[in-house]
């Protein structure tokens, strides 16, 4: 499978600190790709750099043949990478429904992929011309994922979906992201949910102190405590 | 299904203070005629202030010298009725004149001076008001000090007579227009993609920028526009007072901070709501209680920060 | 001593030493080196405002404040002193009285205020002050029967006093005492502490500082020299007035000031209301010959108009904040990089 995203030596600081100190590593494409690491160890500030958020100060991140250390934001967006916050981004004073037609730039909203999202977040359906500040955490999780797939991306940055969220609620979003990737989009996802990461992932990297510290497949990585526990401190299994 | 209700307590409470006028002063022509100013003035004020409270609550920049842009109006609508014999054909290319050049300075001011301080909201006071300074001066040596005469085309002049309330001509026009004004601005807000933009980039800049659109572009074009309508409310409300000074802009800066305080930083309806209950607060008070009416408004504004202290509307950043 | 004096702020720029002592002398022997009663005026002008602005500096350079009421704490002095000798006798139980009076409203004003700027954004705190202010002034026109309207009071000062002599060296002497008094707060550990809240409340806030408690005080200080420069101000020229003490286009000069000269300086104040006064009274003149050399082209004569020499310090003070940040004491200081500065 190819690479779709590649990390070379990159570097972010922000401010006078030093947060990603030479990150290497690539994202394969029609995959997920688990982002884990303990608190500060970067992966926030990881996708940010990718998004352009905050300015890589070295490196390269290459899209395509494209450097996006060096471009704006928007341009990195136009290139269709789709991201979901920690903070989810939701715009509280728009509808749900404002919400989906501002992230679908080219136009009006593919009824199809409306189809699809509301399957799976039927809250969105029901609120669909309520203030999006009406919702509960969970569904504005789900609305700022769907504004992520509601036009086709390359790849999708998602940061921490589970975080807050009840149990029932973090089952159904695993539901839907394991439909999503049978539709082959490539995801970066960063999170602390072990039984989430577990399912979910595909490819696994494991950040310490701003730089990658391990590389390889989920299923490896969860099949090895010992590993685990020299990773990430702790076995994940109990890191529920 | 929950309903999204628009909050109309601000809205009674004009209504309230309209009706309570009318019990103080008890003749309904005095009403009709103080509400009508009322009307008019507040309207004025919003069509000044609508866009400083727009480019504050989307780029979180306050330009204390937006007063320079009603001047600018007021000036270049005084110019050219002058050359147009200050007849009612002269008012449309008066208006419009100065809705360009305030549009073009709006347009130099926003890359000149604010860009470079964007964020730094010490230096952005200092700047703008030094801005102010020195662009004052200069409409001095242009102008020259005197006052500038800016007459009412014979059509607008005299009033309407409505039994026992004369309802004075430019009144009802100002009323007309700030409605238009309004109007248009909350059509674009919430029926187009532009206004979806910034009502979304007043909430999160970096999250729009995030889903691809470039942001800079927004911020300067709602700053050009909101130095244009500056610039429609100068030459109007120079109109009104049937004179233009430089002060103009200026004097009016305190009211226009009052108004956009009182609406709710960033918001277009609250700054609406905010005017109207200004004007008509200062029309009122100036026939009953004339020594208070100068510092109503200050009074208002901050009776109206004990009960709401983001304003009527207040702005959701997130 | 001198160390002592200034309280460990040296000037740390051979030209700023210079230029300081020039004007503290010049200051200090006005009525013999410059006889007349007009320089007197500009002397003892320049003494007040040297007052004022530094009071500001406080707020603005050293704690972060901006704040457009300021006029009305040198307002509230002068009128304090005003009202007292009008509703009084003019002695100096009068303008004792008057003076403590206008102490204490400024006191719980600027408490108040304080407070205030610490619940809300700094912009949004800014057009308040601009509102409080120009309430305040139209107070101050409305309430004639106390204050005189837009008139002002016009008053008669103790017979020491009407030697102008006398009356100059009052001024000057408690300015001098008061700057004074300022360096040592700016130079004192609380005044570190509002540096260290000026550059990053937060983490001021973390290492345990109160920033509540430290900016109040800074404003209250900074009112309460505000307030006796325009006391100051009122018995030297034995008149009051809005227009004197609570136009905006002073809170504009003091903006000017402090910003040309230096803010988070003190010394700034110095040689911007010594720069700024001067102007104010000569540079006109100046101005007047570039205008009339310059009949006859375009726009010139208009531009180089007397009247408009507040166009050129306007432009000044907008160059200042993009390119000298610091003003005209930084710039000074920085002339001679191998000295230990302080940092910003």
């Amino acid at each position: 499978m190819a690479d779709l995203l590649k990390l070379e030596s990159v570097h972010t600081h922000i401010g006078r600190y030093h947060i990603l100190q030479g990150v290497d590593f690539s994202i394969k494409k029609n995959e997920l790709t688990m982002l884990l690491g303990r608190n500060g160890a970067g992966k926030t500030t990881c996708l940010r750099t990718i998004m352009g958020l905050w300015r890589a100060s070295a490196g390269r991140i290459e899209l395509d043949g494209k450097d996006l250390a060096k471009l704006a934001t928007p341009d990195i967006a136009g290139l269709g990478i789709g991201y979901v916050p920690e903070s989810m981004g939701i715009f509280a004073s728009l509808t749900v429904r404002e919400n989906l037609l501002l992230a679908a730039r080219s136009g009006p909203l593919d009824q199809a992929r409306l189809d699809w999202i509301f399957r799976y977040f039927e809250a969105l359906k029901r609120f669909w011309h309520l203030p999006a500040g009406l919702l509960s955490g969970g569904q504005k999780q789900m609305l700022s994922i769907s504004r992520a797939i509601v036009e086709p991306r390359q790849l999708i940055l998602i940061d921490e979906p589970t975080k807050g969220l009840a149990p029932s609620i973090i089952q159904n979003l695993i539901e839907a992201f394991a439909e999503l990737k049978k539709t082959g989009a490539t995801i970066l996802m960063v999170e602390q949910n072990f039984h989430a990461a577990r399912s979910l992932g595909d490819s696994v990297a494991v950040m310490d102190a701003g730089r990658i510290v391990h590389r390889g497949r989920m299923a490896a990585l969860a099949a090895d405590e010992q590993l685990q526990a020299r990773l990430l401190g702790l076995s994940l299994e109990s890191h529920q | 299904m929950k309903e999204a209700r628009f909050d109309f307590v601000p809205v009674a409470l004009l209504a309230a203070v309209a009706l309570a006028a009318l019990a103080l002063i008890g003749t309904p022509s005095t009403w009709v005629t103080l509400t009508v100013a009322g009307l008019a003035m507040g309207l004025l004020i919003f069509i000044m202030a609508s866009g400083l409270t727009l480019v504050f609550g989307l780029m979180d920049v306050m330009n204390f010298a937006h007063g320079l842009f009603i001047a600018l109006g007021a000036y270049v609508a005084a110019s050219v009725m002058k050359a147009m014999g200050g007849t009612l054909a002269g008012l449309g290319p008066a208006m419009l004149a100065a809705i360009a050049a305030a549009g073009l300075l709006g347009l130099a001011f926003e890359r000149i001076i604010i860009k470079p301080v964007y964020g730094q909201h010490l230096k952005q006071i200092l700047i703008t008001t030094g801005g102010m300074i020195v662009a004052e001066q200069l409409i001095h040596v242009i102008w020259g000090p005197d006052l500038l005469p800016l007459q009412r085309p014979e059509a607008l002049r005299g009033a309407f007579l409505l039994g026992d309330v004369a309802l004075e001509k430019y009144r009802l026009a100002s009323v007309a227009v700030g409605l238009a004004v309004f109007a248009a601005l909350a059509l674009t807000l919430n029926r187009t993609r532009l206004g979806l933009l910034i009502r979304a980039g007043v909430e999160n800049s970096e999250m729009v920028e995030a889903l691809g659109y470039r942001v800079r572009r927004l911020f300067v074009g709602v700053f050009v526009a909101g130095s244009a309508l500056a610039g429609l409310g100068g030459a109007m409300w120079g109109m009104y007072q049937e004179a233009v000074t430089v002060a103009i802009g200026a004097q009016m800066m305190v009211l226009i901070f009052i108004v956009i305080i009182i609406g709710g930083l960033g918001s277009v309806t609250g700054c609406f709501v905010g005017a109207i209950l200004v004007g008509l607060v200062a029309n009122y008070t100036g026939y009953l209680a004339p020594k208070v009416a100068l510092g109503s408004n200050i009074l208002l504004m901050v009776i109206i920060l004990l009960w709401r202290p983001q304003g009527l509307y207040p702005v959701g950043k997130s | 001593m001198i160390r002592t004096l200034l309280s460990g702020d040296l000037p740390r720029s051979r030209i700023l030493s210079v230029l300081l002592i020039a004007i503290f002398v010049s200051l200090a022997a006005a009525p013999y080196l410059f006889p007349g009663t007009r320089s007197l005026d500009v002397a003892a002008r320049v003494c007040v405002f040297i007052l004022l602005v530094a009071s500001y500096d406080l707020l603005l350079g050293y704690t972060g404040i901006v704040s457009f009421a300021h006029t009305m704490f040198f307002g509230i002095g002068g009128y304090g002193v005003g009202i007292a000798i009008a509703r009084l006798e003019a002695g100096w139980g009068a303008i004792g009285a008057g003076v403590l009076a206008a102490l204490a409203l400024s006191a719980v004003l600027s408490f108040v205020i304080g407070l205030f700027s610490l619940r809300v954004r700094a912009i949004f705190f800014a057009m308040i002050t601009l509102a409080v202010a120009s309430f305040f002034a139209i107070l101050a026109s409305q309430l004639s029967d106390l204050t005189g309207g837009e008139d002002g009071l016009t008053f008669r000062v103790p017979e020491l006093l009407r030697v102008r002599t006398n009356a100059y060296y009052l001024v000057f002497g408690v300015s001098t005492v008061l700057f004074l008094l300022l360096l040592r707060v700016v130079n004192s550990p609380f005044g570190r502490v509002l540096l260290a809240i000026r550059e990053n409340e937060f983490r001021a806030e973390a290492l345990g500082y109160r920033t509540v408690t430290y900016r109040t005080l800074a404003s209250c200080l900074g009112a309460l020299v505000a307030t006796v420069a325009g006391a100051l101000y009122a018995l030297w020229l034995r008149y009051t007035g809005p227009n004197t003490t609570l136009d905006f286009s002073i809170m504009i000069d003091i903006l000017l000031m402090v910003v040309i000269g230096g803010m988070g300086t003190m010394y700034g104040a110095v040689i911007g209301a010594t720069l700024f006064v001067i102007a104010q009274n000569y540079l006109q003149d100046v101005m007047k010959l570039i205008s009339d050399g310059a009949k006859g082209w375009p726009l010139l004569p208009d531009l180089f108009h007397p009247d408009r020499w507040l166009l050129w310090l306007g432009v000044l003070f907008v160059l200042s904040i993009y390119y000298f940040p610091r003003g005209i004491v930084g710039q000074l200081r920085s002339l001679l990089p191998g000295q230990l500065r302080r940092g910003r």
